[in-house]
């Protein structure tokens, strides 16, 4: 169950690679995070779970279902979405983004207003800013709201594409904590995009790392990953070879202090 | 101002005549624009195609335009639809590449997040395309309401009445007045719906005018 991509690739008439034979499953209520840099396919792949492309060969399967015998329009409104900063209407006032897909499939507009109330509380954000125009929030505020209009339908699968890649990173961090405590709460299964390792690390259960043309790099736990990347490019990229990665510890006045590769202290080592 | 004191109940007539020439043929504009530009920004080279003869159909000179016209259609020359017609043609050809930039302007990033969110096409048409064109969609309408006033007046000339008719008829009988009258009230006219347009606007487009007053995260 969850998701599975089995053997898809994705070609372009221009002869293009972006994916090229990807396998991999998501288990129910698990986060997948695919990271790479741009061009390595992953966008493209979290892209065919809700069918905005088609893979060329292979097939993405959610509960063992082939998403090709879905209706789109269906099969998308069933898949909560977070876009990149800018996704939101900007036309539409933010309790009316949250509420778009229960509207669209139905939901009274009155009821699917009070639903999205309550999403935005449990996205942190004040109610009384559902008023506003997307324009009139800050850029965090914003990827909550984008947060609050996934979930609005209570989807089983969430996909982001880069959801807080536009946020300061203190915000940002804020953002993955508050995503964090959610999907402690929610259980969904999530793709999330994103070329920050750190938030792959942070966000996901199995972390699929991806070169150039959507070919697996390395795929694992966060902890496999870091312990024994695969090879030089997956040593590269999640820095393995960077002073904030190599930690020691040293002993000051009793107590184990973790410091990184430059001597600086990154924390206390419990006993 | 005596002639015009004389003449007031013809000249708030050839007034509304003017306007029931007039609006028509801008809502047609409007509605023919928006299809085109539409299939414009869909698909450049057919939309190349279609602006290039919009464009080329403009520079066609309005009397014979408003003798072609009633031989194509085979409706008589002075009836009204013959002059609807010809200022719908010249409003379309102004407002079709203005459409289809419309359509360009709006963010990429928005209309795809729609498509991922379950709008259906027509859906994003009508609740996303459209409204976010609007912008830009308005400053050609706006172009399109003054140009299709003054227009209007070219009428007078196969006998169409409108506040053109003023100007053939005071020219004939050299009356300054009602010449003056013609020139003054088109003008006025067009100021007036111009204003309407830009209220209607701003009224469509209330993100518009609040953007940007966010506050910290």
């Amino acid at each position: 169950m969850g998701i599975e991509f089995r053997g898809v690739s994705k070609t372009y008439p221009d002869g293009t690679v972006a994916v090229a034979d990807f396998s991999c499953q998501v288990p129910s209520h698990r986060t997948l995070a695919l990271v790479g840099t741009s061009g390595s396919g992953k966008t493209t792949l979290m892209r065919m779970v809700n069918r905005m492309i088609d893979p060329t060969t292979g097939e993405v399967l959610i509960d063992g279902k082939d998403v090709r015998g879905l209706d789109k329009v269906a099969l998308r409104r069933s898949i909560g979405y977070v876009p990149q900063a800018g996704g939101l209407l900007p036309h539409r006032r933010v309790l009316d983004n949250v509420a778009t897909v229960p509207v669209l499939t139905g939901t009274p507009k009155a009821e699917a207003r009070t639903q999205a109330v309550a999403l935005l509380e449990k996205v942190g954000l004040d109610p009384a800013l559902g008023k506003r125009f997307p324009g009139q929030l800050s850029g965090g505020q914003q990827q909550r709201v984008a947060v609050a209009r996934a979930l609005a339908a209570d989807p089983n699968i969430l996909l982001m594409d880069e959801p807080f890649g536009a946020v300061d990173p203190i915000v940002r961090r804020d953002l993955q904590d508050q995503l964090l405590a959610l999907q402690a709460e929610l259980g969904k299964t999530i793709v999330l995009v994103t070329h920050d390792i750190d938030e792959a690390f942070k966000l996901g259960d199995q972390v699929v790392v991806l070169r150039t043309g959507g070919v697996i790099a390395q795929e694992g736990t966060p902890q496999q990953i870091m312990a024994a990347p695969a090879d030089d490019f997956v040593r590269d990229f999640v820095g393995a070879g960077r002073a904030e990665r190599s930690l020691r510890t040293v002993d000051l006045d009793g107590r184990r202090v973790v410091v990184d590769g430059d001597d600086r202290p990154v924390g206390v080592l419990e006993k | 101002m005596t002639w015009l004191r004389l003449n007031r109940e013809q000249v708030v007539d050839l007034l509304w005549q003017h306007l029931s020439l007039a609006i028509p043929a801008v809502l047609i504009s409007i509605v023919v624009a928006i299809a085109l530009g539409r299939v414009a920004w869909r698909w450049p080279r057919v939309g190349a195609v279609v602006l290039g003869a919009a464009s080329l159909l403009y520079s066609v000179p309005a009397l014979p335009l408003l003798i072609v016209i009633p031989v194509l259609l085979s409706i008589p020359l002075r009836s009204e639809t013959n002059l609807v017609v010809a200022l719908a043609v010249y409003g379309t050809a102004l407002l079709a590449g203005t459409a289809a930039d419309a359509f360009r302007s709006v963010d990429s990033r928005v209309r795809e997040a729609a498509e991922a969110m379950g709008y259906s096409p027509t859906g994003i048409f009508w609740r996303v395309d459209l409204p976010l064109s609007l912008p830009v969609l308005v400053s050609g309408i706006r172009v399109v309401s003054v140009s299709t006033v003054s227009l209007v007046t070219i009428g007078a000339l196969v006998g169409i009445s409108s506040l053109g008719s003023l100007m053939t008829d005071g020219f004939q009988r050299g009356i300054r007045e009602e010449v003056l009258t013609g020139v003054v009230l088109t003008m006025v006219l067009a100021i007036v719906l111009d204003l309407v347009v830009v209220a209607a606007g701003a009224a469509l487009t209330p993100w518009q005018r609040r953007t940007k007053a966010g506050a910290g995260a």
